[in-house]
């Protein structure tokens, strides 16, 4: 998957630009169109939405923006002494941290998994096949019984470990290594004498940074999207995510007013970092390139 | 990548260090908490923890954490909604409830039946007095014990646009005929505009609905349970609300929606059928509207008669799982009773007070803001609370009110037969009962 995503961006180089512009197949260029703009509008709703105050949201044009986007976010900072703060940086550590720990333990199973012949390495396998089919949703009860009986219910850590293991990152990280490492580089590295643990870290690990970015980035964005579990471990509200802290603003009972104009604001801040992570770590998808030019 | 090893140990180190400590806590928590009532242990105050959503809660529990230095209470903010239910259970079924929470009436039979209150008729018992027994009902469950304190109601009442109203030549509503022919009269001279519209994601409003009209969705004798949400009294109101639908004279799109809002900021629809804490809603959706609407009592199926149902309102509960019972049993009874508390409830917290001395209190002297226009608003209110049916919920209103979405959702956009969606609510709500393992007749 990764390696698909990289080669699309290969540019073809040395094809005129008039040849390439003859090449244009518009259904497929209007079907993505209409793609972009059915994945985009909703973006656009929340960017013009979060601009009107909230005499404006309900009652002024879907899509001309207002005058309120000031008062918005001054009121969300002022909401309960700047809880939303608190909930981004809670956001940002259990999607931080947690992606951060899943990458390092999908890595060294990964390239376990590809590059080493051992008893029950297909079961193994197999085992995590199976639980990239299983829905996280369908884990956040049992896992909250057995946090709860680890005396871990409610703790930033009932949060952080169910994110560290990831089926998915694992079999993207054994698929990768599979692909990018050749083992004529691991059987050099050995007869120069290196360590099993040194092959790892030095040859092998740069060779997969790619892959890993990419789980880094599949998981950060899980995590930092992630609602049932959190909502089901926590119970203390100044240790909640953003996606469980904005849903008090929308649930207050039916006896009081929801925070719509607050809940928009903090859904459009909350998408940012998402954002600045996919554009600062887009350099290290180009690596690949680089490194996949050492062999053939 | 030594590092990356390095942090890993780190860490699993951390959560065996954390796990110890946790351990550490509790245990030392349950011995310390083995005399604890109302006075604080040598090991300093009783500390109780208090899962609610009404918003301001904190600044009323302040006033209490400031008098009470021995038992000193955290407010947790949690979303409303059937989500919590379902996370208290988890919890209590884990060991891992907090002390205090707060419950819809409606959830309390199902609260109690996963045994996750605690029953406070020992602290609390002599409370009774101080509130409506129609309202004390909801708490007791019709038994001896009390499995929480009433804090606030939702009495159905008829809000509309004075002005459009003028404008239209609409009467008020004393009746629901008469409602259904404002409801005519305007369609006729504007088609654009609707009286209201039947909601089918607020299975609240037409459970009060029934209520007034007589409605007993879930009876006990003995230990077995009756289910009849498709009875005589339901079937009218189902029948009535199913024409208008039909006729086109209301509209048939959900409530609490941005349309729905826009709807009411912009005229189009000139009406609702809703509770006490209206003012509330109208004040966040139309806000624009301030001092144009007015409010009325309920309209009545015969004319003459003064009845209402209710919508919403909620209540303080103690659970099984808390270590300091009589502690939280005395601060739930402090916060729905006390004058001061009451008077922030009202003022911090949006909330329409169950106790019956509040409700002409004087944190209620001065009509909401939203409603400036009409001074006597929480006079009339008070007036209206004193007339409402009793309600009977049973141990699974949360299944009855998905499957009212379901059923009610497709028959309002078909404009289909409303009798025939309510038989459907009646068979899911029973299936549900057997299947759960409760007896029921019939």
């Amino acid at each position: 998957m990764t390696q698909d995503a990289t080669r699309v961006s290969v540019p073809v180089s040395g094809s005129p630009l008039t040849s390439r512009l003859r090449r244009i197949g518009w259904a497929p260029t209007l079907g993505l169109l209409a793609g972009a703009v059915y994945c985009l509008i909703p973006v656009v709703w929340v960017l013009v939405a979060a601009t009107k105050s909230s005499a404006q949201l309900f009652t002024s044009f879907t899509l001309f923006p207002g005058t309120g986007l000031l008062s918005n976010l001054h009121d969300l900072s002022a909401y309960r002494n700047g809880e939303f703060w608190t909930w981004m940086l809670n956001s940002a550590f259990y999607a931080g941290v947690g992606a951060l720990l899943s990458a390092g333990v999908s890595g060294v199973t990964g390239y376990a998994l590809a590059k080493y012949r051992f008893a029950g390495r297909n079961a193994i396998f197999n085992t995590l096949l199976a639980g990239v089919l299983m829905p996280p949703v369908v884990l956040a009860i049992p896992q909250y019984l057995l946090m709860a009986k680890a005396g871990l219910a409610d703790t930033y850590w009932s949060v952080l470990i169910p994110s560290i293991l990831s089926p998915y990152g694992i079999y993207l990280a054994r698929i990768y290594a599979a692909g990018a490492i050749p083992d004529e580089l691991l059987e050099a590295s050995r007869i120069d004498g290196a360590s099993e643990w040194r092959t790892f870290r030095s040859v092998a690990l740069p060779m997969m940074m790619p892959g890993l970015v990419t789980v880094f980035l599949f998981q950060f964005v899980a995590i930092w999207n992630n609602f049932l579990l959190p909502f089901i471990m926590l119970g203390d509200d100044s240790k909640f995510p953003v996606t469980v802290g904005l849903f008090t603003l929308l649930k207050q009972g039916a006896a009081a007013p929801a925070l719509y104009t607050l809940v928009i604001t903090g859904s459009l801040i909350s998408v940012l970092p998402l954002i600045a992570l996919f554009l600062s770590l887009q350099r290290y998808w180009r690596l690949d390139l680089l490194s996949g030019a050492v062999k053939s | 990548m030594l590092s990356m090893h390095r942090r890993i140990a780190l860490g699993l180190t951390a959560a065996g260090v954390a796990t110890a400590l946790l351990a550490g806590c509790s245990s030392s928590g349950s011995t310390s908490s083995a005399g604890a009532s109302t006075q604080a242990t040598a090991s300093g105050p009783v500390k109780l923890t208090y899962w609610a959503w009404a918003p301001g809660l904190d600044q009323v529990v302040a006033i209490w954490n400031k008098s009470h230095p021995n038992i000193q209470v955290t407010v947790e903010k949690q979303a409303s909604g059937d989500d919590l239910l379902t996370k208290v259970i988890t919890a209590a079924k884990a060991g891992g409830a907090p002390d205090l929470v707060q419950a819809e009436y409606q959830a309390l039979p199902t609260l109690v039946s996963n045994n996750v209150l605690a029953d406070i008729s020992k602290q609390d018992g002599s409370a009774s007095g101080k509130f409506a027994a129609g309202i004390w009902k909801q708490v007791t469950l019709g038994s001896n014990a009390v499995y929480a304190i009433p804090q606030d109601s939702g009495p159905l009442m008829f809000f509309y646009r004075k002005d459009l109203f003028a404008k239209y030549g609409l009467t008020v509503p004393t009746t629901w005929d008469q409602f259904a022919a404002d409801a005519a009269k305007l369609h006729a001279a504007d088609p654009k505009k609707s009286l209201t519209t039947f909601s089918s994601n607020d299975a609240g409003l037409f459970a009060g609905l029934a209520q007034q009209a007589g409605a007993s969705w879930w009876t006990t004798s003995g230990d077995t349970w009756k289910v009849a949400i498709n009875d005589a009294a339901t079937q009218k109101v189902a029948s009535f609300w199913g024409n208008l639908v039909k006729n086109g004279t209301i509209d048939n799109q959900p409530m609490y929606t941005p349309a729905w809002s826009k709807a009411l900021a912009d005229g189009s629809q000139l009406a609702w059928v809703s509770a006490v804490w209206a003012p509330g809603v109208l004040s966040s959706s139309a806000p624009a509207t301030k001092g144009k609407w007015a409010m009325a009592p309920l309209p009545q199926w015969s004319a003459g008669e003064n009845v209402t149902g209710s919508w919403g309102g909620s209540s303080t509960a103690v659970t099984n799982n808390s270590k300091h019972q009589d502690a939280a049993a005395q601060f739930a009874l402090w916060l729905n009773t006390d004058p001061t508390a009451v008077a922030a409830l009202v003022k911090d917290s949006y909330v329409y007070p169950a106790a019956s001395d509040a409700q002409t209190g004087g944190a209620l002297a001065t009509a909401p803001d939203f409603f400036s226009n009409q001074p006597d608003f929480y006079t009339s209110a008070a007036k209206i609370a004193a007339t409402t049916a009793p309600a009977a919920w049973g141990p699974n209103v949360n299944v009855a009110y998905s499957a009212f979405k379901d059923a009610f959702g497709k028959a309002a956009q078909n404009k289909s037969d409303f009798v025939a969606a309510l038989n459907t609510m009646n068979q899911a709500t029973l299936a549900d009962m057997q299947k759960q393992g409760f007896k029921v007749a019939g």
